[in-house]
């Protein structure tokens, strides 16, 4: 632990630690543009010179050089200062003066350091360099003659991304920042970039001109385009959601968002479901909120199946679940039907920040960068920076990092080729990752765990702690919560469709198959006209995940609460509110008010949903069958923009879709 | 007294014989190599520190200190690496080529040589991509030493295994930067790399690596040969040994020669260059060691003796010896404007004080030249040199901003005059 001295305070830092760092812990503000923490250092903006001794008599980049024993700093002296604005100065005197119609104002950096740093007028009567746009596809809008070239994008682009798509080309004043041929780039984390920029060179291209960073209000939620529950920030005006940010969580998503989970936010206003319909003669008409309960009660017999959908929080679910009163729940809509007795062994027990400390990472039907884009990106930090080795069955495909494919037959799970299991022989670490992709055929989940076992994925780690490395991938949000409520009918989905419901709930389920429950009476509850509403007898309308506050358990059990933004939209109510209002009519009044009392009721039932954070399932393994005989045909996710009825109804989602899964071009109107 | 032909190192500097194998064994090159190495290579490393070499590529680092640097140890898995700097760009400097061209297996036989005293798998030549001719002359030379098992197993059968390959460059004077090298040689963009770590600590590929000008390690056989006193007998104290000086401009006949070190300017310019053009009175001003340093008016440049330090007195340094002298036909403002142009076309991008400053600094630069501009302009062109130089992650930030520091400090009248008649008026000088 060297100790140093900043500005004449004395601190001890951790080992290994930079100046830049050790200002910062003693409360300085030391400004920066290349500098990110989770990048590597660049050290080419020279925004964050200090003074340090001993050295030589000349400011030194504090972001890169390591914190040393006895080392007086000092970012107050005159030469600090002088540092800083000459550095500003070279800064703005080619970059354009056109703040008023930058998306970037008021949360721009440039703007910021140069109010705190800069000198105030530029002494540069030259012509300001222009340099030509770059095409980045359809997240990222480019306006490079405000690039600062801090190289921040290639660096994430190279080493959180995994694809080596931007880079740097001609030198001097003419290097510009580029992506490969000025094709687009074919992230689904491209968005992140846009964060990154310290101007804005590179901004939202949906977001374009839509509004001003001190308009907007800004609301804490959860995301529910995967599992993954990434922490963000929905930034809304008005009735609408114009944007979402990724909020800083370093267990979940540290400070990355996928495109989908960025960019469907469009879709929120499109196709909604604002009115309650009735199915009267083969066609849904819009009705009175009493008519269309009313038609509800018309079919109860006391009891109802509850299929819940991909995007639903718990309170809905739970709602739902005391209305419907029944063992008649599912929600793996797709027919998935694995055993659900021990919620540890569908788990993603690692966790996600763990899976970065792997060392052999088996992949089983499990297309991760499609499935979930931040667990992704972690397995791609342990191959990179700790050198893990991947091994995968299933259909080739590029996850962005190494992978040894052991061919699509799942027997490999049983008698594991030479490779993996030498490399598991010497592992500390190793995990296996089971996908949607596998998990559908028989015995897979047995033989899972059978390996497990077998090569001792859980193990006693550092301390008291176990490492355990059986993980389940799971690509909805509802589903760990789900579990937890017990939306889980023996036999799945089929089994249930076969007892033959008289009535049925939809809990904004689209990706159900709605000819096995031709003979029920199906009353949708969801917020966007997809493939559910086409085929529901009543359509209650409901609020999306912006517009309520929710609970969701994300794929390693973390329960996370989001907050509501906006209102739904037109007569749409929350969820929860409507089943309350349901079981009124019904008769069978529900006991919660108010989502607090609601949320008391489910913590009663389930304790662990009253709790945020990592939910604690222990660790037991279900006897389960385990010969296997198939093999991976596919993964589950063919397109992944279009996963579910938001990205559908969202225009930037179709448009990415078309150019980057099915490569349509697309040609921009001359101006 | 100036250096005698027998203790000259390069002798076939001007090409007079030939530059294979056998006429270079014959001017007294491999001969008896192993038993050179035989000492040790820790021996061979004190044996460089005492005769007082400092590097020849221009900061003058002392050598041996930098090779005792090395891991006296390495791994297979990280072997030490010996990159070899014969990326000659900066303007004025033309020595490497003339030693490669005409004496190669000095070269090689130096690297083989240095390269074991500290340890090194393979020595890396980065040869500049526009020396065509230069880099087919240096791969015959490396060919044929293989060939007579000088190099590669058992290497000259001292029992030491030693490769050298030769790399082209592309054309980046950048990449003559000792750590922008090895990224080139890498493969990556040629770009300067933070330093720490040291390319002693971590080089090429990661492993470590000392990278050293051809003149360093050509001279290294030679020292060992006569030993370290007789190197350091040339020169004054803490400038040892003997030098390539290479005299460009306004000189009767410019020439590349070799010279004991601290010879006084004017001595090297009446010896081997005939003279100023039109006599010593005509004499403007020196630019000592290369475009790189403040150039130096005529009057004080006369006795200054031509060695690190005694450059450095009179504010400017000596760089590569690249010595370019201009009389009073020179239009000095032009030919410092076309300095600038050099670095902003040179400046890699990187860091902003560089990529942003040389250009303004040139753009400021090319107004000057026509008187174009206002008279404060001098002192913000001259803090704009301030802000760039030592904010930089290499020194080619304070290689363009010294030049014209060197004329503003030296030439502020003639700037001033520009301006002022540009302008229509007149310059009144005081009365004397």
């Amino acid at each position: 632990m060297p100790k140093v001295t900043v500005d004449g305070l004395e601190l001890e830092v951790p080992a290994g630690a930079t100046v830049l760092q050790a200002c910062e812990m003693a409360g300085k503000e030391i400004p920066r543009f290349c500098y990110h923490e989770r990048l590597s250092i660049a050290g080419n903006c020279r925004m964050c010179l200090v003074e340090v001794a001993p050295g030589p008599p000349k400011p030194q980049a504090s972001c890169a050089l390591p914190a040393t024993e006895g080392q007086i700093i000092r970012t107050d002296s005159a030469m600090v200062k002088k540092a800083r604005e000459g550095v500003m100065e070279f800064l703005l005197i080619n970059h354009p003066l056109d703040c008023p119609i930058c998306d970037q104002g008021g949360e721009c950096d440039l703007q910021d350091q140069s109010i705190a740093y800069g000198r105030g007028a530029s002494r540069y009567d030259e012509n300001k360099r222009a340099v030509t746009e770059k095409y980045m596809g359809p997240i990222v809008k480019t306006v490079m003659t405000r690039c600062i070239q801090c190289t921040r994008c290639i660096r994430f682009a190279e080493e959180v991304a995994g694809i080596e798509e931007i880079g740097a080309i001609g030198r001097g004043e003419n290097m510009q920042i580029t992506s490969y041929l000025e094709r687009a780039v074919t992230s689904e984390l491209s968005g992140n970039v846009v964060d990154l920029c310290p101007v804005g060179a590179l901004t939202s291209k949906p977001y374009a001109f839509e509004a001003r960073p001190w308009e907007l209000k800004k609301t804490p939620s959860i995301d529910v385009m995967d599992a993954v529950g990434t922490n963000i920030r929905l930034d809304s005006r008005g009735r609408a959601v114009l944007r979402a940010l990724p909020r800083i969580n370093d267990d979940v998503n540290e400070e990355w968002a996928s495109d989908k989970t960025r960019h469907a936010v469009d879709g929120l206003t499109h196709r909604r479901l604002d009115k309650p319909y009735v199915r009267k003669g083969g066609k849904l008409v819009a009705v009175s909120w009493a008519e269309a309960f009313e038609a509800v009660r018309a079919n109860w017999s006391g009891e109802a199946a509850v299929i819940a959908g991909d995007q639903v929080d718990c309170e809905t679910m739970f709602a739902a679940r005391e209305l419907a009163g029944t063992a008649m729940l599912e929600g793996r809509q797709t027919g998935l039907a694995y055993d659900t007795s021990s919620l540890s062994a569908v788990n993603f027990n690692t966790t996600i920040a763990g899976i970065e400390n792997a060392d052999v990472i088996l992949l089983v039907g499990s297309d991760t960068r499609r499935e979930a884009p931040l667990v992704n990106t972690r397995i791609q930090k342990a191959v990179r920076k700790r050198g893990a080795r991947v091994f995968a069955i299933g259909p080739v495909t590029d996850l962005t990092y190494k992978v040894e494919w052991l061919g699509d037959d799942l027997g490999a799970l049983t008698k594991a080729p030479k490779a993996l299991a030498d490399a598991l022989k010497i592992a500390e670490r190793p995990a296996i990752i089971v996908g949607g992709g596998a998990l559908r055929y028989e015995g897979v989940h047995g033989a899972a765990l059978a390996f497990t076992k077998k090569y001792k994925l859980v193990r006693p780690s550092t301390g008291s702690r176990v490492w355990n490395g059986f993980n389940v991938l799971h690509f909805a949000a509802a589903r760990m919560g789900g579990l937890m409520l017990g939306f889980a009918h023996d036999g799945g989905i089929k089994a249930l469709a076969a007892k033959r419901p008289k009535l049925a709930f939809f809990l904004g389920a689209d990706e159900v198959d709605y000819s096995l429950f031709a003979d029920s009476f199906k009353v949708y509850v969801g917020h966007h006209g997809d493939n559910g509403a086409h085929h529901a007898d009543v359509i209650l309308p409901g609020a999306a995940y912006s517009e309520k506050s929710g609970t969701y358990v994300n794929l390693e059990g973390r329960v996370q609460r989001g907050e509501r933004a906006v209102f739904p939209p037109g007569d749409a109510r929350e969820d929860w509110a409507i089943f309350r209002a349901l079981s009124d009519v019904l008769g069978k009044r529900l006991p919660f008010d108010s989502l607090d009392q609601l949320r008391a009721e489910m913590a009663k039932a389930v304790p662990a949903l009253g709790v945020e954070g990592l939910a604690d399932y222990g660790w037991s393994e279900p006897k389960l069958p385990s010969t296997v005989s198939s093999k991976v045909a596919d993964y589950p996710i063919k397109d992944f923009y279009l996963t579910n009825a938001i990205c559908r109804a969202s225009p930037t989602m179709q448009r990415c879709s078309a150019e980057l899964v099915h490569g349509e071009e697309f040609l921009e109107a001359a101006e | 007294m100036s250096l005698l032909d027998k203790d000259r190192i390069f002798t076939n500097l001007y090409g007079y014989q030939d530059f294979g194998l056998k006429a270079a064994q014959a001017r007294g090159d491999w001969d008896k190599t192993a038993d050179l190495m035989k000492v040790g290579q820790d021996a061979i490393i004190e044996e460089v520190k005492a005769s007082g070499l400092r590097g020849r590529g221009g900061a003058g680092f002392p050598t041996g200190m930098k090779w005792s640097f090395m891991p006296k140890a390495p791994t297979p898995e990280r072997p030490n690496f010996l990159v070899i700097n014969a990326d000659e760009s900066e303007p004025g400097s033309c020595k490497d080529r003339e030693i490669i061209r005409h004496d190669p297996h000095k070269l090689i036989e130096g690297a083989l040589v240095s390269g074991f005293a500290m340890r090194a798998r393979a020595a890396y030549i980065y040869i500049r991509g526009e020396y065509i001719f230069e880099a087919k002359v240096l791969e015959k030379a490396v060919a044929e030493a293989y060939s007579a098992g000088l190099l590669g197993k058992n290497a000259a059968k001292s029992g030491y295994d030693f490769d050298v390959f030769v790399h082209r460059g592309a054309g980046a004077y950048i990449c003559g930067e000792e750590t922008a090298m090895i990224e080139s040689l890498e493969g990556k963009k040629g770009q300067p790399r933070l330093k720490p770590p040291f390319p002693a600590g971590a080089g090429l590929y990661g492993c470590p690596t000392t990278v050293n000008n051809v003149e360093s390690i050509a001279v290294v056989p030679t020292i060992l040969r006569r030993g370290a006193a007789w190197f350091k007998s040339f020169g004054r104290e803490n400038n040892a040994g003997t030098k390539l000086f290479q005299i460009s401009g306004h000189v009767e006949k410019p020439c590349v020669v070799e010279e004991a070190m601290s010879i006084p300017f004017r001595e090297l310019i009446e010896k081997h260059c005939g003279g100023i053009r039109g006599g010593w009175d005509n004499l403007l001003a020196v630019i000592p060691g290369g475009s790189s340093v403040p150039l130096v008016p005529g009057p004080m440049m006369m006795d200054v003796p031509m060695d690190f330090d005694g450059c450095k007195e009179v504010g400017s340094g000596l760089g590569t010896a690249a010595v370019i002298v201009m009389d009073k036909s020179t239009d000095i403002v032009r030919a410092i404007s076309r300095l600038s142009y050099f670095y902003k076309h040179e400046s890699c991008g990187q860091c902003t004080p560089c990529r942003e400053g040389t250009g303004w600094m040139w753009r400021v630069m090319e107004r000057l030249r026509e008187g174009n501009a206002d008279v404060s302009e001098i002192d913000t062109l001259f803090e704009v040199t301030k802000q760039v130089e030592g904010h930089t992650i290499c020194a080619l930030g304070d290689a363009a901003a010294w030049p014209i520091q060197g004329l503003i400090r030296h030439f502020r009248p003639e700037l001033e005059r520009r301006i002022v008649e540009a302008k229509g008026g007149e310059m009144l000088e005081a009365a004397e």
